[in-house]
């Protein structure tokens, strides 16, 4: 698993309250994660701050999972 | 009780009677004060008299760019903000039928537009921290309307909503938003009434005087403090009795 993606992980895990082995490519934090809306809010900042990016509203409302997450910020850190 | 050692608050319209009372209160508890006005010479002299912990931020909510700076300087001068009080306003009184855009679109923009977006700006810091107050100056007639001020009721009524909408989203992260609803306080804007006009107003007060800014203040400080956590959503009402609701 990339740097990235070990990092994103660590964030949903401690903010989300949930096990490692539950964050996977497809899972999503509303569906699969049991966050809420507000979470998703919460973790887009976390993002923000972790890796220096900012992530415009309409980029953050398609970052549903996991996978999401990744792929949009190796996209805006390369 | 409610005691405010190592809280940051912003406060605007600080240069007016009720906005540099609740200044003057919310230091008084032990605040950090970010005093934010249009006119800084009366902010400077609020500033001197506080002594520490007091920053004077001057922004002109009419300007929107102005708007959005204001809470990263407020957390630039002080830290963070963890109290938010929009309690600056402005009227453009006139009848409804003779209202301009240009009137209503002034005061909705300061009154509502600006809160709302100072409220946005200081959420992310309060949603980090997992404490924040939010304290929305509305006004008794937001709640009963007033002619010849469609404008600032329509603003006044708005806060009202959108603290509530916000205080749903936020309870859950140990952030409240409320409100505090005035009804005649006596300051600069009341001094200019007649004694016959001022006469009409008392007669409507069931505790038969105006408020004064100090009795504003007490309010705010209840919500903005710790002892106010379970009080989320809420309009206080502060208006001797003129509308009880």
């Amino acid at each position: 698993m990339s740097d990235v993606a070990e990092r994103v992980k660590k964030i949903v895990v401690e903010h989300l309250g949930v096990e490692e082995e539950k964050v996977v490519e497809n899972a999503s934090f509303i569906d699969d994660l049991g966050a809420d809306s507000l979470d998703t809010v919460e973790l887009v900042m976390a993002f923000e701050e972790e890796f220096g990016i900012e992530i415009p509203d309409d980029a953050a409302e398609t970052i549903q999972t996991f996978g999401d997450a990744t792929k949009f910020i190796n996209e805006a850190s390369a | 009780m409610f005691d405010l050692t190592g809280k940051c608050a912003l406060i605007t319209g600080a240069s007016g009677g009720i906005g540099g009372e609740i200044a003057r209160a919310l230091h008084a508890a032990g605040a950090t004060v970010g005093l934010s006005g249009t006119r800084e010479a009366p902010l400077q002299e609020l500033a001197a008299e506080l002594g520490e912990r007091a920053h004077v931020l001057p922004c002109n909510l009419s300007d929107m760019d102005a708007v959005d700076a204001l809470p990263k300087q407020a957390i630039e001068a002080m830290g963070a903000v963890d109290i938010l009080v929009n309690n600056a306003g402005i009227t453009r009184d006139n009848l409804f039928m003779r209202m301009s855009d240009e009137e209503w679109q002034s005061v909705l923009n300061v009154n509502l537009t600006a809160s709302m977006k100072l409220c946005k700006g200081v959420m992310r810091g309060m949603m980090k921290s997992r404490w924040g107050r939010i304290v929305n100056i509305s006004s008794i007639v937001g709640a009963t309307g007033n002619p010849g001020q469609a404008n600032y009721a329509a603003a006044k009524a708005g806060m009202i909503g959108m603290g509530k909408s916000l205080a749903y989203e936020v309870a859950s992260r140990g952030i409240t938003v409320n409100a505090v609803a005035p009804g005649f306080i006596a300051t600069a804007m009341t001094d200019k009434l007649t004694d016959d006009q001022k006469e009409k107003i008392n007669v409507q007060i069931p505790a038969a005087r105006m408020g004064t800014p100090e009795e504003i203040a007490a309010a705010v400080l209840y919500l903005a403090s710790p002892e106010a956590g379970y009080v989320t959503g809420a309009t206080l009402h502060v208006n001797g009795g003129m509308a009880m609701l």
